[in-house]
């Protein structure tokens, strides 16, 4: 298991501030889930966590690792451990969805076609998908292409998954099976999972600890029930969809 | 209000951005130079890309061809009326097709196909994240995506100009033989009078470099897109109009130092 730690993250984008020194511990085998507005940094944070991104000013901690001063070698062993899940699945859209799930193994191991069609069974059943290896991303539903999404970030065992918000664009019965799913991968596979979200719902059943990003820094940080009872007023505007309050809509964009 | 500065701004901006492109694609360039040692372990990539950028710009190359030497036989002669012997239609026919119209001309139809190609897949799969997800899987796109589109390209455009240098000769010995009244043994006289294997060699040295210009600026503006649909536009559109530019700076770079060379070796 992998623990994370954002110390003084800062980005800027254009010369625009987005993070603006973001402390935050990921600690391992819990499920963090990280909520705000839309243009909070919310998924600027999460791709600091892989060396996506790099911060301008401070370091991001990977089991006490500065990813940003890693090789390029050593970053992609360092992403060997994580698994991603995309807002929009991010597909290979020319592959089939078995070729999708199965693209690290064709790289990084010499399984033969067999076992990693083997294998990319296995993991398209664990998320509820079977006899969809042939077929391409575009035959899909949005709800089918993020579950082969999931098979792709669990296909290589990792030690942690991001998931970037995951149930967006999901009807609500769609949205409670992909958090059924976040929770059945937890703790089946017992790894440490980061979840990006505005979707309220999804934060209080699939997290052990919440924190809430605003302004380019973490402004809150509990349990689901410290986020229920809270009185921080952009916290409680913002649990509580309300246009009015400290938070001036259009500010996070 | 027309100041200096309103005035100069976007002229420095515009040779900033330029300077970053070049920094840019060089930077690419030398990174696909350092992954060559990998190029087996995705050559099943590079072949794909070979059919798909050779076999695919064929018809489109072979049609220009054609009409290019079609049209290089009809001018000489205009020009050649009453001044120089018919029979050296077939050498000027032959010298301005594999020198300069053959690398040249393919380099630039294949380049509007495929730097087009190369840019919009590749954008669109940057703006999708899919070039994001391939790195979270620990696959460098620059050994997966970009090495073998550029390998293919510096490959595939010597021979595509081959083909092109055959029929475009065929096109003008075809031309002159039915609408300028020059039979084809009068035609291949003059094709074999100033044939140097050299000019051929250098014509195919330049298509090779026009190959690695097209899938330069195809990978570079594809992995620079941002912004959605606008943007993969925007990338195809500077990947045609930059490998266009480029192919015709680096031709005459190309053509001043080949000829040097090509000129010392015959008068020596």
């Amino acid at each position: 298991m992998i623990t994370v730690e954002c110390r003084d993250v800062w980005k800027a984008f254009y010369g625009k501030s987005v993070l603006r020194g973001v402390n935050l511990v990921i600690r391992p085998g819990e499920t963090l889930v990280i909520i705000g507005q839309s243009g909070s940094g919310k998924s600027v944070l999460l791709k600091h966590i892989v060396g996506l991104l790099s911060p301008d000013r401070g370091s991001v901690l990977v089991d006490g690792v500065d990813v940003g001063k890693l090789s390029h070698k050593k970053l992609f062993e360092l992403r060997m451990r994580f698994g991603m899940v995309f807002q929009s699945a991010a597909l290979f859209d020319s592959l089939t969805v078995e070729e999708n799930v199965g693209f690290g193994f064709r790289e990084h191991t010499t399984m033969s076609d067999e076992e990693i069609s083997r294998v990319c069974t296995e993991k398209l059943r664990m998320v509820g998908l079977d006899g969809v290896g042939d077929k391409y991303p575009a035959e899909l539903s949005g709800g089918m292409k993020k579950r082969v999404g999931f098979a792709r970030a669990i296909a290589m065992n990792p030690q942690c998954v991001l998931y970037d918000e995951p149930t967006t664009g999901l009807d609500p019965i769609m949205a409670d099976v992909i958090n059924n799913l976040i929770i059945k991968l937890a703790d089946e596979l017992q790894i440490t999972s980061v979840v990006v979200t505005h979707d309220l719902a999804s934060a209080y059943k699939v997290g052990d600890h919440i924190a809430m990003l605003h302004d380019g820094v973490v402004i809150f940080e509990g349990t689901p029930s410290d986020v229920r009872q809270t009185d921080n007023a952009i916290v409680r505007q913002f649990i509580e969809g309300r246009a009015q309050g400290p938070i001036v809509v259009g500010s996070g964009e | 209000m027309i100041t200096a500065q309103n005035t100069f701004r976007p002229i420095g901006r515009s040779f900033l951005n330029f300077l970053r492109d070049v920094g840019g694609s060089t930077i690419m360039l030398l990174g696909v130079f350092r992954r060559l040692k990998e190029l087996p372990r995705t050559h099943r990539q590079t072949l794909l890309q070979m059919e798909a950028i050779g076999i695919g710009s064929m018809p489109l190359v072979f049609v220009t061809a054609l009409f290019v030497g079609a049209v290089a036989a009809v001018q000489a002669a205009y020009q050649f009326q009453d001044y120089v012997p018919m029979v050296f239609l077939g050498t000027v026919v032959g010298k301005s097709v594999i020198l300069e119209l053959g690398p040249v001309l393919t380099a630039l139809v294949v380049g509007g196909r495929v730097s087009a190609s190369i840019a919009a897949e590749l954008g669109t799969m940057k703006v999708t994240e899919q070039i994001d997800a391939m790195e979270i899987l620990a696959i460098d796109p620059q050994r997966y995506l970009v090495m073998p589109r550029i390998v293919a390209c510096v490959v595939m455009l010597p021979v595509l100009t081959i083909f092109a240098d055959v029929l475009a000769i065929f096109g003008g010995m075809f031309v002159a033989n039915v609408a300028i009244g020059v039979n084809t043994p009068t035609f291949v006289e003059g094709l074999r009078m100033f044939f140097y294997v050299d000019d051929v060699i250098s014509g195919i040295l330049k298509a090779a470099t026009f190959g690695g210009i097209i899938g330069l600026m195809g990978c570079y503006n594809g992995f620079r897109t941002f912004g959605g649909a606008r943007g993969v536009g925007r990338s195809t559109m500077h990947a045609v109009v930059t490998s266009c530019i480029c192919i015709l700076i680096a031709d005459y770079f190309l053509a001043s130092v080949l000829f040097r060379v090509i000129f010392y070796r015959g008068t020596t």
